[in-house]
């Protein structure tokens, strides 16, 4: 494997730039910038947050202590997929916690979630927003999986094992015309 | 006004309306931002006291009149800027509605953000939505580009010579954030550990300049009463609580959704007739009226109560997000309350001993008498400890940690006690 640069390319850092323009304070940028870090590196190393640190021009520590506070920023090395299963609240009582126990047994998850090809790894997720359409999970920090069936799961696994992309779901104005009286 | 014949205002049905020339043509879209930018009778002050009057109170779970809180804003000082964090962090279980503004009608929020700005002379608002929402946070971005490309936003608004600019902040996965001093330390770039009341964000807010912080939904409904006018706002829905409001209704039942209806619907309506009853003939147990935080209502004390805070008050619970979670007979309600405080302890800062230290108590406590392990005293020390962190924490999060623990323990006893083994253990000691 090749060694990792710890840099940011120009566009990388011209992106940063407008987040820098848009705040008063230079470290307001500083979770934008995670996030730009995040997608490139795949997670938050210690060269990856010094090296946001440097780009902002902000002490280590400062953006160390933003980067470890939040739970979407990855602070190890993590597989390039998450399965984060909401197991909160609506979807708890949906059926939220036996798919992620279904979705664990499938990847064969270790204690951290890691599944056994590298590839996967699982989470609990707290409320995401969705409880009218639970349970519901979210892939590695953006696609959101509606109305989760063990069916479901099985196509999201092989869809990411096999590189595919998870399309957007778009659920639709509930329908209000049905009234039970 | 009859809920059955109500026409959405929030999330109407036209198609594309997220579309800026949709929401145009269709929605009368940012006619309002232009009636105050250029109509003389609207100025700032005459802006803010329709807002007041219309009594718009606050959907991000305190409920308080927005126009109220817009006018504790200081005197406009020249050279000092002036901010509107709008808080789409949506992170409160059991609420769900935001997420539908930001895909069906994100140009409300826009608009109503810089008519705030208008009324309180700011200079930028700071739209912060949880980053779990990403492709909602692209969705809402798109809006602002449509907004700034036809000169909505930005400099120079319609030729007014009002600058205000509007910028989408996302966040990174944490529930504090929709506390609003902790939003200002998020957006901020720092950890964002809720700050101590005195001073409030009117005078010392986002970057020590006077700010205020409106939920997403609650300055969407600004164009509508800029629009038609703060006595059409207040003959809507409950008298001291008027207005469109977003049901997220979920859990048990068989229609679960975001449904728009004016406030102060009866909650047995919203259940029975709106969401088509619990699924699977069950009976019903609890319903949670307004998001994780507020205390849980048993079924028998439903009948009559409206989606309102005076009528919610009579039994001890809020509206807070009316993101409502109902809970059929089936219901393990010992294990969804040990889910409920798992969340808050994920989601506490750490910054207050009582909180850190509490939620967790509360999760091990509640544990040990789901095994089988507990005794009788210990729900009197789950209630002790209610106590000691309701009130005595710099931000609200330790009250919310707690309503839910104090209010299941009192009003379902009877199934903790159930799970008890050793029934008095302590008792005669």
């Amino acid at each position: 494997m090749e060694p990792v640069s710890y840099t940011f390319t120009e566009s990388e850092i011209a992106e940063i730039q407008r987040h820098l323009s848009k705040y008063p304070d230079k470290r307001s940028a500083v979770m934008p910038a995670l996030w730009i870090a995040q997608e490139k590196f795949g997670w938050l190393s210690e060269e990856a947050i010094k090296l946001v640190a440097d780009t902002i021009d902000i002490p280590y520590a400062h953006v160390y202590g933003v980067a470890s506070f939040y739970t979407m920023y990855f602070k190890e090395k993590v597989p390039e997929h998450l399965i984060e299963v909401c197991t909160c609240f609506t979807c708890g009582e949906m059926g939220g916690k036996e798919m992620l126990d279904y979705v664990k047994e499938k990847i064969g998850a270790d204690a951290r979630g890691f599944g056994k090809d590298g590839k996967i790894w699982a989470r609990a997720a707290e409320c995401l927003g969705a409880c009218d359409t639970a349970p519901v999970c979210q892939i590695t920090n953006r696609r959101y999986v509606h109305q989760l069936t063990k069916a479901k799961v099985d196509e999201l696994i092989a869809k990411l094992e096999k590189g595919e992309e998870i399309p957007y779901e778009r659920i639709p104005l509930t329908d209000q015309s049905i009234i039970d009286d | 006004m009859d809920w059955r014949t109500y026409q959405k205002i929030l999330l109407p049905d036209t198609p594309d309306f997220h579309k800026l020339d949709v929401y145009e043509k269709e929605g009368q879209g940012y006619q309002a931002l232009r009636t105050v930018l250029t109509e003389e009778k609207w100025s700032r002050k005459a802006v803010v006291d329709e807002v007041k009057k219309a009594n718009i109170r606050g959907r991000g779970g305190a409920g308080f009149n927005a126009g109220l809180k817009w006018s504790f804003m200081p005197p406009k000082q020249e050279g000092v800027p002036r901010y509107l964090a709008v808080n789409g962090d949506e992170s409160e279980p059991g609420t769900c509605k935001d997420r539908r503004l930001f895909e069906y009608n994100p140009h409300t929020i826009i608009e109503g953000a810089l008519i705030a700005c208008y009324a309180m002379e700011m200079d930028a608002a700071y739209i912060y939505i949880r980053g779990e929402y990403a492709d909602w946070i692209d969705m809402v971005q798109a809006a602002v580009d449509e907004a700034y490309a036809k000169g909505y936003a930005g400099k120079n608004i319609m030729g007014s010579g009002q600058n205000i600019d509007v910028f989408v902040h996302k966040g990174a996965g944490a529930y504090i954030c929709g506390e609003e001093t902790s939003l200002m330390e998020s957006l901020e770039g720092k950890r964002p550990y809720p700050r101590s009341k005195p001073p409030f964000p009117a005078q010392v807010g986002l970057w020590g300049k006077p700010t205020t912080i409106n939920n997403v939904e609650t300055v969407g409904h600004v164009p509508h009463v800029i629009r038609n006018g703060a006595d059409w706002y207040l003959g809507i829905g409950a008298q001291t609580f008027p207005g469109p409001m977003l049901y997220g209704i979920s859990g048990h039942v068989q229609r679960p959704g975001v449904y728009e209806f004016p406030s102060g619907m009866l909650i047995t309506d919203l259940i029975y007739k709106v969401a088509g009853g619990i699924r699977g003939g069950k009976k019903l147990k609890a319903v949670v009226p307004g998001g994780s935080s507020v205390p849980i209502l048993r079924a028998d004390m439903i009948e009559g109560i409206t989606m309102d805070a005076d009528s919610l008050r009579t039994v001890g619970t809020f509206v807070g997000t009316a993101g409502m979670c109902v809970l059929d007979e089936d219901t393990d309600i010992v294990k969804f309350l040990i889910r409920v405080s798992q969340f808050y302890d994920h989601e506490s800062c750490g910054q207050c001993t009582p909180c850190r230290e509490g939620t967790g108590w509360f999760v091990k406590m509640l544990k040990r008498i789901d095994s089988g392990e507990g005794s009788t005293r210990d729900l009197d020390t789950l209630l002790e400890l209610c106590d000691t962190m309701e009130g005595r924490t710099v931000c609200a999060l330790a009250d919310a940690a707690a309503w839910p623990v104090r209010n299941t323990i009192i009003r379902f006893r009877e199934d903790f006690e159930a799970k008890i083994k050793f029934k008095g253990a302590y008792a005669v000691a």
